[in-house]
């Protein structure tokens, strides 16, 4: 028999290699270290709970009583839960293997939608059960805490599952805006305070009804959120939902009153909210703008002014042109986009990068913070297709250099390189910091077509005297100017 | 709308306000020019060559004064040799001047100009930001001194400045120190480094080395922590403690230094003195000093503004007027910086003075006789400071001075909510409580490091660790699979398990690019 102070030991040891997993993150060359943590702090958790449930555990005298609705002693259940254990592991696993990484905000926004949906059956699970035994006076708490931890899986599990299917593709990455959304989200938190009022006062565990309504609610509330939002506002939606989940898990653990969830559900509570914040700034919002939604679609009298503005022509390439550029510049710069990702181009890319050094040029990649559908996108595909990331620089190691450089070579990306984000204040996009492309000697810019970004705004960039247009699919092309390159 | 370009009349100010290639652009503008005769003379434009471009040319400076609409001059108003009375009192009422101004040490001149009811724009005053680099006159006027300070220096150094091997013998290269690396500081290591010299820089602010290095100068440093940089790209006054290793520094140097160029100005201040006598001493006889700040001062002892003097077999050269000494190419530069501005204010057809342009506004001086100098200068975000190089964990160290913002009354709600806890008299739940408000912190400490490059796996790494909630599945399994509670126990189990598999995977195959 281990004594009950061992598995709560281990609980401490799991919440302090968490924190060390996270910590390891802050440089590539601990982050591998860092995951490890992260499973070992897992394996132990999960371990140790087990042993909890399975009754190898002596209780504490007085405990005892309290903890043996937890005692996993019906064997069906127990076979169960372990077929359980293997599905999950297998599927996830699966996932893990088989997902590209251009499906990364996908993949993540997927699993953001099981850790909701998850606190929601613990929720609804523990209200329905007997495992938690409630000491007296603490039933008006404790039916709070699950009310919340329900509430907020339930918006996290929708919202998810919306932003999943965005992100795929499946939905139209386009806000869908009700008439009256914010009332309509005003009135839908309105009736779940009202059910609470029911729920939370209840004698014992009967008031089910108020508490399945609830979570219909939310989940509507969850789904009609994320729908409002745009596809540019990914990352910050994305992020948003991260931290939700940790909310939820924090949430469930003052509901189960266990310390190790509500300290890692706050861990990942707070990470999620900085790295929304982190993308709102680059992007000059603020979160609430972002959270009401509707951007680019209602850019303002401003914004209609300057996209009415007369730009002039544009000047294109031909892949002859830019093949020639790139052979004469010695210091060239790529800012890739989302149409990177789209089109796949980074393993072409890197090839011609490659190539570019062996002939002796300087080429750097600059980022900028919300390039791509999630917080360090491109980073992530760069460094899939073996980019030195030495060589992948953040918009504020490397915007003072654009002035010294001889060809700046934008692939995909439109609103991050949008002078008018400086220049214009009327722009809606006006404040958001952007990579200063355009002080370059060249700027060759990579696009399918002349549609406008995200935000809906033309981009004066597109009719600089120094920049040239080079249309088609970004892989396509940078395979032509492979060819090209290699051919002379 | 009428331009005048009168004759400058500081002693041996050779320089004019506009050559006629500027007057060409200022009528393209939309202007009418009128020039003072023989005003570009010793810059070697004649009146002719302002005639042939279209230029009106006027006959003595009253006249010039008081027709012009907007009087464009290089020197600050002084009182004129030949008339007996002050250039300011010849302004027309109500007329506009743009010219060097220095309002912070001419407050007489700049009340004479507002009795006036004049409207100044001070070209010392021009913002320094990105936009406003093509009107910053004070940087084209420091970068021609710069190079001529080498040039100055040449003459009178006794050798070659690049190596030589000769039938005769070997002469080494020239050693050039250049301290202060600002605009003047870098154009005279490019010109020193273009006559062939050996050429070392110091300043005290670490963001330039990459600049200097990249003209081809050694960067020396002091082994002490401690960073220069001031607002607005300029240098600010560092402790003794640091001016004491710096002079150090310098008599140490002085020994294989044949020319010494310092450039060391903090705005507003007395110029520091960085080249301490024993350091003159220390050099070879026949080494060359050239104090770029002397007219403050000078970084040099025994620098004489205005004068070359010879100080322990050391020539120390004290010029003042080194742009006015290369008229022609100063007159052209500050000429396109004036029209710049006028063009930046809407050429003659629509032109204002908005004060909502921040250039215009931190231009201004006086608005019809008004004070408006100086302007609430804003602050600018670091990346359009002309100051290159900005400390990348600014973005951070700002971010977090941010959200800081909110701290105390975040601290103070959180305060509260745990009193109001405490009240209630639960124990257990303010224990839970404790230990969510610490987390959240920790998290908020560690989370700030975490690379930008790596906030993908960040975000798959915490969802992964999100799967804890499997342990509150786990907890509910006590029953028989008959009862809901379990069942839905189960499924929580199954997702929170992909949940935590595909998490951690996904991050370890990552990571695992990163690392390849």
């Amino acid at each position: 028999m281990i004594p009950y102070g061992a598995i709560l030991s281990s609980y401490l040891v799991a919440a302090v290699l968490f924190i060390l997993s996270l910590g390891g993150l802050s440089h590539q060359k601990t982050s591998r270290r860092g995951n490890l943590y992260g499973m070992i702090g897992m394996a132990l958790a999960v371990g140790a709970t087990a042993l909890l449930i399975l009754g190898k555990v002596q209780f504490p005298e007085g405990l005892a009583e309290n903890l043996r609705g937890i005692l996993l002693d019906d064997p069906t259940t127990a076979t169960v839960f372990a077929a359980a254990i293997g599905i999950g592991a297998l599927t996830g696993s699966i996932l893990a293997a088989r997902v590209a990484m251009t499906s990364m905000p996908e993949m993540v926004a997927i699993l953001h939608s099981f850790v909701g949906l998850a606190a929601v059956l613990v929720g609804i699970s523990t209200y329905l059960g007997s495992g938690i035994l409630v000491p007296e006076g603490g039933e008006l708490v404790h039916n709070i805490e699950i009310y919340l931890a329900v509430f907020i899986g339930a918006i996290t599990f929708t919202g998810s599952v919306l932003a999943f299917l965005k992100l795929r593709g499946s939905v139209s990455g386009k806000p869908i805006t009700l008439p009256g959304r914010h009332l309509l989200n005003l009135l839908m938190v309105v009736a779940c305070v009202y059910l609470s009022i029911g729920f939370v006062t209840a004698e014992g565990h009967t008031a089910v009804q108020p508490l399945l309504w609830m979570t219909l609610i939310a989940c509507v509330i969850g789904f009609h959120m994320v729908a409002a939002i745009g596809g540019a506002d990914m990352p910050v939606v994305v992020s948003m939902l991260n931290s939700y989940s940790g909310w939820a898990a924090a949430a469930a653990g003052f509901m189960l009153k266990n310390d190790l969830l509500i300290v890692t559900g706050a861990l990942v509570g707070s990470s999620g909210a900085i790295l929304s914040y982190i993308m709102c700034r680059a992007m000059n919002r603020s979160f609430i703008s972002v959270i009401l939604g509707g951007f680019g679609t209602d850019g303002g009298g401003g914004g209609g002014t300057a996209a009415a503005r007369d730009h002039g022509e544009v000047t294109t390439f031909d892949v002859d042109e830019a093949v020639e550029a790139l052979r004469e510049a010695s210091e060239i710069i790529i800012v890739p986009g989302y149409g990177m990702a789209v089109a796949q181009a980074q393993h072409s890319l890197s090839q011609m990068v490659d190539f570019l050094k062996e002939k002796g040029k300087t080429v750097r990649f600059g980022i900028h913070p919300v390039a791509g559908r999630l917080p360090g996108h491109m980073n992530v595909l760069l460094a899939e297709a073996n980019v030195d990331y030495n060589i992948v620089l953040e918009m504020d190691e490397i915007n003072d250099d654009f002035a010294a450089t001889d060809l700046v070579l934008v692939i995909g990306a439109n609103d991050i390189v949008n002078p008018d984000a400086l220049e214009d204040p009327t722009s809606p996009i006006a404040g958001m910091p952007v990579l200063e492309v355009w002080k370059s000697e060249t700027v060759v810019v990579m696009k399918r077509s002349m549609g406008t970004g995200y935000a809906g705004v033309q981009n004066p960039l597109f009719f600089k005297d120094n920049s040239r247009m080079l249309f088609g699919d970004a892989k396509e092309v940078v395979d032509q100017l492979m060819t090209g390159l290699r051919s002379h | 709308m009428k331009i005048g370009v009168p004759r400058e009349v500081w002693p041996g100010e050779c320089r004019v306000a506009a050559s006629p290639a500027n007057v060409k652009r200022l009528q393209k503008l939309g202007f009418s020019v009128q020039v003072e005769t023989g005003a570009g003379l010793a810059a070697s434009f004649d009146d002719d060559s302002y005639r042939n471009v279209g230029a009106q040319i006027v006959d003595g400076a009253a006249a010039i004064w008081e027709q012009s609409d907007i009087v464009i001059k290089v020197r600050a108003p002084m009182p004129h040799p030949d008339l007996g009375t002050h250039e300011a009192d010849l302004l027309r009422e109500g007329g506009t001047l743009i010219s060097f101004i220095w309002p912070g040490q001419e407050e007489e001149l700049v009340q004479k100009l507002a009795s006036r009811k004049a409207t100044v724009l001070a070209m010392d005053c021009v913002p320094r930001i990105t936009r406003a680099q093509k009107l910053d006159a004070l940087s084209s006027m420091a970068n021609i001194a710069g190079y001529r300070a080498v040039l100055e220096a040449a003459h009178h150094f006794g050798s070659f400045f690049t190596g030589q091997m000769t039938a005769a013998g070997k002469v080494p290269p020239a050693r050039v120190l250049v301290v202060g690396a600002g605009v003047a500081g870098l154009s005279a290591i490019g010109a020193a480094r273009g006559l062939g010299a050996i050429v070392r820089a110091f300043d005290t602010r670490p963001v330039v080395e990459e600049q200097v290095q990249s003209m081809g100068a050694e960067f020396l440093t002091i082994e002490m922590e401690e960073d220069g940089a001031g607002s607005g790209g300029y240098a600010k006054q560092m402790s003794q403690a640091f001016i004491d290793a710096e002079h150090a520094l310098f008599e140490e140097q002085a020994g294989e230094i044949d020319i010494i160029i310092t450039t060391a100005v903090i705005p507003g201040k007395p110029a520091p003195l960085l080249i301490t006598e024993q350091a003159v001493k220390n050099m070879k006889p026949g080494s060359v000093i050239v104090d770029l700040a002397a007219e403050r001062g000078g970084n040099t002892a025994g620098a004489v503004a205005d004068q070359v003097v010879q100080s322990h077999g050391v020539t120390i050269i004290g010029y003042t007027d080194l742009p006015s000494r290369m008229a022609r190419v100063s007159s052209e530069l500050y000429g396109n910086n004036i029209c710049h501005l006028l063009d930046d204010m809407g050429g003659a057809e629509e032109y204002r003075v908005d004060e909502d342009d921040e250039v215009v506004r931190g231009t201004l001086v006086l608005r019809d006789g008004e004070m408006k100098w100086p302007a609430q200068v804003k602050e600018l975000p670091e990346e359009q400071m002309k100051a290159k190089g900005a400390d990348p964990s600014d973005f951070v160290a700002k971010a977090a001075a941010e959200k800081k913002d909110h701290g105390p009354w975040m601290l103070l709600l959180i305060g509260l909510a745990l009193i109001a806890v405490g009240w209630s008299g639960d124990s257990g739940f303010l224990h839970q409580v404790s230990v969510f408000v610490l987390s959240c912190f920790i998290g908020y400490q560690v989370v700030w490091n975490v690379s930008a490059s790596l906030h993908t796996p960040l975000m798959s790494v915490t969802n992964a660790i999100s799967g804890i909630i499997i342990v509150g599945g786990m907890l509910q399994m006590g029953g028989s699979l008959e009862e809901p509670a379990t069942v839905l126990g189960v499924i929580a189990v199954l997702f929170a398990t992909i949940n935590i598999t595909g998490g951690f995977l996904v991050t370890q195959r990552m990571l695992k690019m990163f690392q390849g």
